[in-house]
């Protein structure tokens, strides 16, 4: 059964992939964009990746196709055909798609136990993690402790795709008139976000903590709470939403987010450890090792809500100047 | 026969990295070639994860009665990839946004008559 | 106190320091915290540097855990040598930018400029450190996402196009890493550098290995500006800030070579690549192409800092030739030259950086007369410029030398001809600079002028380059030992491990 589902789902997304080659409207490039992004995450789930396929709905098919959006607005809907020679390209795809082909020949079967990839680094992860970290989510316990560096780095990425966006556009200043713009007008849809703002919020932070035992984590709880905010900004105005949480605040907030993180590291370090060693901060390491996790998503999703938001106070600042120019 | 059913994964995979591929280098439009970076970025993740799963095994979160789970690290290196992509494409749309004010076109042709070509 | 953790420092002071920049908000304050922690780093390298050169190799395993199911830091003579060079320069650019950056980037942005270079210096020091490959390919998009920032921070609107072009052409080149490494994942089951040469070496020759290096080779060498995938880089350095262009020159594109040559001879291993999949004269040709093409095209550009971004490709070319010699000598020619062009093109840049602050522009019009104007200024791009030829005394011979005694080794009469020919292209792009500057009047873009010295936080940097090319040059026992020891230690690692093991 599982087969079946694979292939319809590889089907309709090599369709969706073909069919954003030819279609000029961006608009519909961009939901294409948003179909692929959430097929992907169905085919994570089917391939047991339930932590990835949240991600990758929340952030990819999410935020990305939000920020596309955005830029459409900005820069028009219509692709201009072009006479660009297309022989050059096809034949850079094809020699390149023949590589990969050539190299999938000696690849180890799909799906094998037996397979290289679980016999070496992973049994570890799988068998002794509950113990060693004591948190249920394997994928967690990677993330937050073994290869907790990594995250470091990408907590890093967020924070610097943050600072690359404010010096392209810069934030809008929290404007003192309070112009009331968004969709007011639709009464259905102010009611609705009035309801659903709250539970989303309660969502993200439900995420946060319960990463440790089921898929979640700090990226997407920022990512969700980020989202309840757009989704204010969108309904009730961009001014009123920079009332709400002012874009000083997010500066702030995404370096204090890396912050905490590269703080927690630091402290180990101090209490003669290496660098991220969370057993020492506490008396027992599986209880150190759950403060240091705790502290560490806490850094994540701050940065990651913070720098979300404040991408899209940016984008948005710009289109609110196009619109009263 | 049984070659086929263990790889067509890889290869559909592929496909699908190659339409991505294909739309970044040969897309004028500078929407567009985002686009495809993040359909190429998205198949590649598909990849990743096509390595770890493990046919009869479940989400590697540990529960009772399971005894098989599927491989929790190519999951963690994902994560980490799909985040990375997407901070890679919110400063490249603050880029067009930037060369659209600058210019007046994202359509790649029309600056580089525009410019003098270096 | 701190001395066992001294190899994840590099890495995670600009990376504290980086947020602090903006919780500190005012920009003076910011460049002070930005150099304080740039030069601290340096000093940490310096020290590890010389600890290796003793003792070999340095690993910590961070969170404890001990490789490969924990990241490692792994700092041997070749990361720490590049390392010191990276920290060295980014704290004299920081100097440097404090002047600079004022007539080229919109005030309100110069904290955001500082916040971007700590966070590229993070970036940079982590893929030097690191011992995992998937965590390489994280610090190079963190490095990565930071230049693209830095370069569109310039004045004119070229610079957006050229950071786009960049982006593009950067996430391609890291996009074919990711799947690279995923392939060597995928039959060694480990991400662990030096867990994958020991795993890789029990293979004889394995399709998906082979592709996995294709893919890993190509995406290098597109960060790594090789010819024919250097075209992001001439519009970036032409229209990025100053010191921006100072600062990647000498840094980004050394690293990105510095990540061939720990995969090549790291990972998989001299013998795999060079004859089993006969890398080496592809590579070779390759680079003799770059040499070549890249110095006629910069003989022929009006726009100087166009000139030196073309020059730094051919320089690039050079270092690409001494790793495809796949011997000892051959490595250590390539990695000298890392040390020794990152040392001519700072200066360089940094000269013209200067000419840009005090005249406005960079045509080579605008240089005519400057000899007299801005002496101490062209006296440093002089030197520079002879360290480029190859002239004796400077460090640029020093990397000729070595490059030529490699080639001859091997008995590639040929390939040492064309070193010393490349030597003739850049007589032709820098004797124009020169002639400009010392023998003609000053144009029209600059007569009438007054046009002063550039100030001193912008000249003590670039004469501390200039100084360190004229001795490291004269005295070569440091950077060559740093070299050899590097290469000695990349060309024997397969074996050592294999003992170890």
């Amino acid at each position: 059964m599982t087969e079946i589902i694979d292939l319809v789902l590889l089907a309709m997304l090599a369709i969706t992939a073909l069919s954003v080659i030819f279609i000029k409207d961006l608009f519909t490039v961009v939901m294409l964009f948003g179909i692929y992004s959430f097929l992907s995450a169905l085919i994570f789930v089917n391939l047991d990746a339930v932590d990835v396929a949240f991600t990758e709905a929340s952030v990819g098919a999410g935020i990305s196709t939000v920020l596309m959006l955005g830029t459409l607005a900005l820069t028009g809907r219509k692709e201009k055909s072009s006479s660009r020679q297309t022989i050059l390209p096809l034949l850079v795809v094809c020699v390149t798609g023949a590589a990969l082909i050539y190299g999938t020949l000696d690849m180890p079967p799909f799906g094998d136990p037996n397979n290289p990839a679980q016999q070496h680094v992973a049994p570890r992860y799988i068998n002794d993690s509950p113990r060693e970290i004591g948190l249920p989510n394997m994928v967690t316990s990677v993330l937050a402790s073994y290869r907790g560096f990594d995250t470091l780095g990408e907590t890093a990425v967020v924070f610097a795709a943050a600072i690359g966006v404010l010096s392209l556009l810069g934030l809008p200043k929290q404007d003192r008139t309070l112009i009331q713009s968004g969709l007011k007008s639709h009464l259905v849809l102010r009611v609705v976000a009035k309801m659903i703002i709250p539970l989303i919020v309660l969502f993200a932070l439900y995420v946060q903590f319960h990463g440790d035992y089921g898929p979640g984590g700090g990226f997407q709880a920022g990512v969700i709470a980020a989202a309840a905010l757009i989704l204010y900004a969108l309904v009730f105005g961009l001014s009123v939403a920079t009332h709400v949480v002012p874009p000083k605040v997010l500066k702030i907030l995404a370096a204090l987010g890396v912050l905490i993180y590269a703080g927690t590291g630091v402290v180990s370090l101090f209490l003669s450890a290496n660098f991220l060693d969370y057993s020492v901060l506490a008396s027992n390491p599986v209880a150190g090792q759950h403060i240091g996790i705790i502290a560490i998503e806490l850094g994540v999703g701050i940065t990651v809500f913070a720098a979300m938001l404040s991408i899209f106070y940016a984008f948005a600042g710009q289109a609110e100047r196009k619109n009263i120019q | 026969m049984n070659f086929i059913v263990e790889h067509y994964n890889y290869w559909v995979v592929v496909f699908l990295m190659m339409v991505g591929f294909y739309i970044v280098i040969s897309a004028n439009n500078l929407v567009k070639k985002i686009v495809g970076l993040n359909v190429f970025q998205t198949s590649v993740f598909m990849m990743y994860i096509s390595i770890g799963k493990v046919t009869g095994g479940s989400a590697p979160i540990a529960a009772e009665g399971i005894t098989t789970y599927s491989n929790p690290l190519p999951h963690v290196l994902i994560l980490t990839a799909i985040v990375v992509g997407v901070a890679t494409t919110a400063v490249g749309l603050a880029l067009i946004v930037r060369i659209k004010r600058a210019y007046g076109t994202v359509e790649e042709n029309e600056f580089e008559h525009k410019e003098e070509l270096i | 106190m701190f001395v066992q953790h001294f190899p994840v420092l590099p890495i995670i002071l600009p990376l504290i320091a980086a947020p602090l920049c903006i919780l500190v908000g005012r920009s003076h304050l910011a460049w002070i915290l930005a150099t304080l922690v740039s030069a601290l780093s340096f000093y940490v390298s310096v020290d590890l540097l010389l600890t290796t050169i003793e003792q070999g190799v340095l690993s910590y395993a961070i969170g404890g855990w001990e490789p490969p199911w924990g990241i490692e830091i792994r700092i041997d003579a070749a990361s720490a040598m590049i390392l010191s060079v990276v920290t060295g320069i980014s704290t004299l650019v920081l100097v440097y930018a404090k002047e600079s950056i004022v007539k080229e980037i919109d005030s309100r942005q110069h904290t955001l400029f500082y916040t971007a270079h700590l966070l590229c210096l993070t970036g940079l020091s982590g893929i030097l450190s690191t011992g995992d490959a998937f965590n390489l390919f994280v610090f190079l998009e963190i490095s990565s996402l930071a230049t693209y920032t830095l370069v569109s921070l310039g004045a004119d609107k070229r610079c957006l196009t050229a950071a786009f072009r960049y982006l593009v052409m950067g996430t391609i080149g890291a996009t074919f890493i990711l799947i690279g490494v995923g392939m060597m994942y995928m039959k060694t089951g480990t991400l662990n550098m030096i867990d994958l040469s020991a795993r890789i070496a029990e293979f004889d020759s394995n399709r998906t290995l082979n592709t996995g290096l294709a893919f890993i080779l190509v995406g290098v060498s597109i960060k790594l500006a090789l010819f024919p995938l250097h075209m992001w880089l001439p519009p970036a350095y032409t229209h990025a800030p100053s010191a921006v262009s100072a600062f990647l020159a000498s840094t980004a594109t050394k690293v990105a070579v510095y990540v061939m040559v720990r995969f090549i001879f790291t990972i998989y291993g001299a013998e795999y690549v060079f004859y089993t999949m006969s890398m080496d004269i592809i590579l070779l040709v390759l680079a003799i192409v770059a040499i070549f093409k890249c110095s006629f095209m910069a003989t022929v550009q009006s726009n100087v800092k166009t000139m030196l971004a073309y020059s730094s490709v051919a320089q690039i070319g050079y270092m690409i030739l001494g790793i495809s010699l796949a011997s000892n000598l051959g490595l250590m020619a390539g990695l000298l030259h890392i040390f020794n062009h990152a040392l001519m093109k700072g200066a360089l840049f940094m000269a013209v950086g200067a000419v840009l602050f005090r005249t406005g522009s960079v045509d080579i019009k605008a240089f005519q007369g400057l000899g007299k104007q801005m002496p101490l200024t062209m006296a440093a791009f002089t030197i520079a410029g002879l360290s480029i030829i190859g002239v004796p005394l400077t460090v640029g011979f020093v990397s000729k030398w070595y490059l030529v005694t490699a080639a001859l080794e091997q008995q590639h009469w040929v390939v040492a001809f064309l070193v010393l020919l490349g030597s003739l292209l850049a007589i032709v792009y820098i004797g124009r600079i020169l002639e400009a500057a010392y023998f003609k009047k000053p144009s029209q873009l600059t007569a009438g002028k007054d046009i002063k010295e550039a100030p001193m936080l912008m000249l003590v940097p670039m004469w501390g380059l200039v100084i360190a090319n004229i001795y490291f040059g004269i005295d070569t026992s440091l950077s060559v030992t740093a070299a050899d020891s590097a290469a000695q230690w990349l060309t024997q690692a397969v074996t050592e491990t294999g003992a170890k093991q």
